[in-house]
């Protein structure tokens, strides 16, 4: 499957990650070396084999729903670039 | 500093742990005579990103007072330092990126908490591969650490600063983290002894995440008995990460020096192939006749898909990345780009200017295989193979008790060398399957290659920590490879 400057942009925007047309090239070039060595998989037969999510087969385990954090607010957001009124700030989403 | 030590230039924890105990040097000796040495030694290593002098001093003085009131353990003020992966509170936790470099942790890992509990002293952060992608140490933010062997060669990576400052004798011991080789390789490449233990054996709360069903943290020491110690300390489930092991943690310590007669040893035959450097293949073969000495039988075996590892790798490791490293959104936390114009450019600039080319190239290709029309393809496929990858290992502990073969195709390699990220990957082969099927590996020094260190790997099956741990440190009773010592580790003494 040959990788197109279109599936790159559109990983790109779909990551949120900003790149130049420049580098779209180079990422195209990257990529494509990559999905090369990857397509080696398509030459296994896994007819009826299941694919492998969690290396010991484990399965979610569960836990009583408990509160057992304290409200670390403050001292969390004081890691954010912009905070006002225990909120964070962003550019204007709704007009 | 004082004589306490039979190897001044770089003793053991364990070695440390005994002055301490007998008194013949305290915890603020010891954090003092580490700091003098990371000064002299960082403007060639660049092993470490933060230097935490003030906190390792008064944590050195509550561990004297601790051993003064008759409450210290075993590690009670042994100095050490941790990958920068691991959220320290308090202190920078950059993981090696632009993205973190604003970044003081607010609370602190489990396993970084355990060893505070247990009274370590804790030098500062070392360097990394940036989000813990890479195998030389070059992709960090903060510049390529420099191998104590040689500083024109790479330390391996992404645990390249730890295990380039525990070489150098600049601390003990450090924790790095491995998601497909990386505490390994680089411990290989430096000539120390490094653990991967299984998936889940220790938390990984508050380490950053990179591929959390391969990422897995472990010790890296001088020797088998220093990690045993350490892994003693930091194993066990931690309600805080439900993936981690309900298994009860033996004494790694006391089982170190079981016989090894009987031992069956196996040599997966795929790892002996083409583009093994014939100095680490010789190393290997010596490091068997000596367990044939010590009492243990050695037989061939097969991984058949072995070859794949690295393909299934490279689907599974950048779909969790992509995943993980969403929420570097440039709004709670990191960076952050100026004058945003709308919230998708504030996402987009600052994830762009706070993400490396490696990083970046693993979020793209992950974010690629997981979309829409690849996803069967790339993603299910190769969840299929990594079952594949890790029946191979099940049947072969069905024969053998532990496999062993090299821990990287060649020694490290020089700075700036590896242009193509592809070939750089490959370099991972005998890695890298480990931690698809989740087994642990620990690799430990057994010869050099012209002059630069080469390691031996020894794999067993899942939750067999104490038993690997118990072949090194065999190997290490009648061998002295891990008592080598680069000249730089000299120097700086």
């Amino acid at each position: 499957m040959a990788l197109q400057h279109t599936h790159v942009r559109r990983a790109a925007h779909l990551a949120r990650l900003d790149i130049s047309d420049a580098q779209a090239e180079r990422f195209v070039d990257d990529l494509s070396r990559m999905l090369d060595m990857v397509d080696q998989l398509q030459s296994i037969d896994t007819e009826g084999v299941a694919p492998l999510l969690h290396p010991l087969d484990a399965t979610q385990r569960l836990r009583a729903d408990d509160v057992t954090e304290s409200d670390q607010r403050e001292r969390f957001q004081r890691l954010a670039p912009a905070t006002e009124n225990g909120l964070y700030l962003v550019p204007r989403v709704v007009e | 500093m004082s004589d306490h030590t039979a190897d001044p230039f770089a003793p053991t924890v364990t070695s440390l742990a005994a002055a301490l105990k007998r008194g013949d040097v305290s915890s603020r000796e010891l954090a003092t005579d580490c700091l003098k040495r990371i000064e002299r030694a960082e403007p060639a290593l660049n092993s470490f990103i933060s230097v935490t002098a003030e906190q390792a001093l008064a944590a050195a003085d509550a561990a004297d007072r601790a051993r003064a009131d008759g409450r210290a353990g075993f590690l009670t003020g042994v100095p050490l330092a941790f990958k920068d992966i691991f959220c320290t509170r308090d202190v920078k936790t950059s993981c090696g990126s632009k993205m973190l470099d604003n970044f003081i942790a607010p609370y602190s890992a489990t396993a970084v908490q355990k060893l505070d509990a247990a009274g370590c002293v804790s030098l500062g952060k070392t360097n990394m591969d940036e989000f813990a992608m890479g195998s030389s140490n070059e992709s960090s933010y903060y510049g390529a650490v420099k191998n104590p062997w040689d500083l024109t060669a790479v330390p391996g990576g992404s645990s390249g600063g730890s295990a380039a400052a525990v070489a150098a004798g600049l601390v003990p011991a450090t924790l790095g983290t491995d998601t497909g080789g990386s505490i390994r390789q680089p411990a290989a490449f430096c000539g120390i002894t490094g653990l991967k233990p299984t998936y889940g054996r220790i938390s990984r709360y508050g380490i950053i995440a990179y591929a959390s069903s391969l990422d897995q943290a472990g010790p890296m020491a001088r020797t088998a008995e220093d990690c045993a110690h350490l892994l003693g300390a930091i194993a066990g489930h931690d309600p805080r990460d439900s993936t981690s092991a309900p298994h009860a943690v033996p004494d790694y310590a006391a089982e170190l020096d079981a016989p090894l007669t009987g031992l069956k040893i196996g040599l997966p035959r795929e790892y002996f192939g083409d583009g093994l450097d014939p100095a680490a293949a010789h190393a290997v073969n010596e490091a068997v006749k000596v367990y044939e000495s010590l009492g243990a039988t050695v037989r061939d075996v097969s991984l058949p898909h072995t070859r794949y590892a690295t393909s299934a790798y490279y689907v599974i490791a950048p779909a969790e990345a992509s995943s993980n490293l969403a929420r570097f959104d440039g709004v709670r936390f990191g960076h952050r780009c100026d004058s945003p114009e709308d919230l998708i450019d504030l996402y987009k600039r600052s994830r762009a200017e706070g993400f490396g080319e490696e990083v970046k190239r693993r979020i793209l290709i992950g974010t690629h295989t997981l979309s829409e029309g690849f996803f069967d393809a790339y993603y299910i496929k190769a969840q299929k193979v990594r079952r594949l990858i890790r029946q191979d290992f099940l049947d072969a502990f069905d024969q053998v008790d532990v496999l062993m073969g090299p821990t990287s195709p060649t020694p490290a390699f020089d700075l700036g060398a590896q242009k193509d990220p592809v070939s750089m990957y490959l370099q991972d082969i005998y890695t890298i399957a480990v931690n698809l099927a989740g087994i642990p590996g620990i690799s430990v020094p057994a010869g050099f290659s012209g002059a630069r260190p080469v390691g031996l790997q020894i794999l067993g099956a899942h939750f067999s920590e104490a038993r690997l741990l118990n072949v090194a440190h065999r190997f290490q009773q009648a061998t002295d490879w891990h008592r080598q010592r680069p000249a730089f580790a000299k120097e700086i003494v």
